[in-house]
């Protein structure tokens, strides 16, 4: 079967590829979007989404309720309802660019995923082979070049729109990202200064970040969440910003802002930017998690060749792989929950304290955390 | 066989495009044929809270974005630099790690000045 996939033409195997990433992304955001409006209720304390039910599943004994109850079908009654609602043109528009800003919202969230390494297995001669789609030298550098990209989207969607909250939310959205994207590639930096230790080859790639915290020893299996605090914070108050998600919800805004730069739009564009923005939660949650807790390790000091050797697998490339991806997975999973547990907690900042934040906070103590951490690598290692 | 990594970047990229305008397509195409639009000019109309829209909506907003933009352009383009000195930075020499100090001074000396002539100001 794999000899057989091999065989194809590479661009016929990355189109399979490609789909398959598709199959996979669109699902997730799906339950996403159930798992957010559930979590949702579990912290305010009501019951959630639990009405709809296909007459022919409701005759299911046990099954039927039960899934019922969890708001399965919303979600597939969300996307028929989003796929076959009429998908009106406002007059006002600009057509062109309007139907151009969701499919550019598309492009970097689908793309991206394509350079993060999702898991990983041990070849006989014991090595870490990393599961990915493109494995590409410059890693995290090629994340970061095509999700800045995603801009493009907010501020043609709200350009394009023709009306005053779009475009305020447009700007407003384009200000916040453009602002944050300093201090989450300053806050990587020290990372790879750790990484990129004498003696091993220059290199952005997140799997040999992973491979940096699964070594033996004291420091080396230890996540860089510990061994860089500061580094791990600045990131992810960045990506909370990165991703437009509450407390830094400048582009929709409904408070203010109606819905933001998406406020004309409806029906599936309004869909494919919903999916984009999930999908950039999903990458952003897989980038924290390879460079800072540890990749597809499922404990601190306990890498996957020790945890595969417990359970005597190690041997068996096919469960290796499936552990680290399952490993791996829960990890963004758990990552998304914590993502909507802040945006049912923390309340919305305002504008300005968004760029305070940015400016006057984040990004000088990402530029000490630099300083201390180049300095202190240098004394170390001389 | 082994295709370069970079091309399979460029491939999924076509595909991200090609994936919704697909979409949207067969959309268009339903809508033709199933669900003709039926546009009135309430629906046309640009949505200020369901109240009829007043004035231009080219309204004026802060030209303190450009400055966050402009801001921005500068330490990205900085950060850029960075990045190679991270990848090559143990087989680095003091005299060179002293000169990307000194860099990085000069980076955190713009943020300084741009902090002290209020630019970072959101007002």
């Amino acid at each position: 079967m794999s000899d057989f996939f091999f065989q194809l033409h590479p661009v016929i195997q990355g189109l399979i590829k490609g789909l398959a990433v598709i199959a996979v992304i669109f699902p997730i955001a799906g339950i996403c979007s159930m798992a957010e409006r559930k979590v949702s209720a579990w912290i305010q304390g009501r019951p959630g989404p639990n009405r709809a039910i296909p007459f022919w599943f409701a005759w299911v004994p046990v099954l039927g309720p039960f899934l019922q109850r969890l708001g399965i079908f919303h979600v597939m009654a969300d996307g028929g309802k989003m796929l076959f609602k009429e998908d009106s043109l406002p007059g006002h528009v600009n057509k062109f660019y309007f139907i151009l800003a969701p499919i550019v919202a598309m492009m970097p969230a689908l793309t991206t995923v394509t350079a993060v390494p999702f898991g990983a297995y041990f070849d006989p001669a014991g090595r870490t082979i990393p599961l990915g789609l493109a494995p590409v030298d410059v890693g995290l550098l090629a994340v970061f070049a095509v999700s800045s990209l995603g801009v493009y989207s907010l501020i043609l969607a709200g350009w394009a729109s023709n009306s005053k909250y779009p475009f305020l939310g447009g700007v407003r959205a384009s200000a916040q990202l453009i602002s944050y994207e300093l201090s989450l590639t300053l806050s990587v930096i020290p990372v790879f200064l750790w990484i990129n230790a004498p003696g091993t080859e220059g290199t952005m790639s997140l799997a040999r970040a992973v491979e940096f915290q699964s070594q033996p020893g004291f420091l080396g299996g230890t996540w860089f969440i510990f061994l860089m605090p500061v580094s791990a914070l600045v990131f992810l108050i960045s990506l909370f910003a990165e991703t437009n998600r509450l407390p830094f919800d400048m582009a929709e805004g409904e408070a203010d802002l109606v819905g933001g730069f998406h406020t004309e739009y409806g029906a599936f564009k309004w869909g494919l930017f919903f999916v984009a923005e999930y999908s950039h939660m999903l990458i952003g949650s897989g980038i924290f998690t390879l460079l800072f807790l540890g990749g597809w390790n499922p404990l601190p000091w306990l890498s996957l060749g020790q945890f595969a050797a417990l359970l005597h697998v190690a041997h068996l490339p096919l469960a290796v792989g499936v552990l680290s991806i399952v490993i791996f997975l829960g990890k963004v999973l758990a990552m998304i929950f914590f993502f909507m547990w802040v945006r049912w907690t923390v309340p919305r900042f305002r504008y300005d304290q968004v760029m305070k934040l940015g400016w006057q906070k984040l990004l000088p103590l990402a530029i000490a955390n630099l300083l201390f951490y180049a300095i202190a690598i240098a004394v170390i290692q001389k | 066989m082994d295709a370069h990594p970079y091309a399979f970047l460029a491939l999924f990229a076509a595909i991200a495009v090609a994936f919704p305008v697909i979409l949207l397509s067969v959309a268009q195409l339903w809508f033709r044929f199933f669900q003709p639009a039926k546009p009135s000019a309430d629906k046309g109309a640009a949505y200020e809270c369901g109240v009829t829209p007043t004035g231009d909506s080219w309204i004026q907003f802060k030209a303190h974005y450009y400055l966050y933009a402009i801001l921005f352009l500068i330490f990205d383009v900085e950060l850029l630099f960075l990045l190679p000195f991270a990848v090559a930075f143990t087989g680095l020499s003091a005299g060179a790690l002293a000169t990307m100090l000194v860099f990085i001074f000069l980076l955190a000396e713009g943020l300084v000045w741009a902090w002290h002539r209020g630019h970072l100001e959101w007002k």
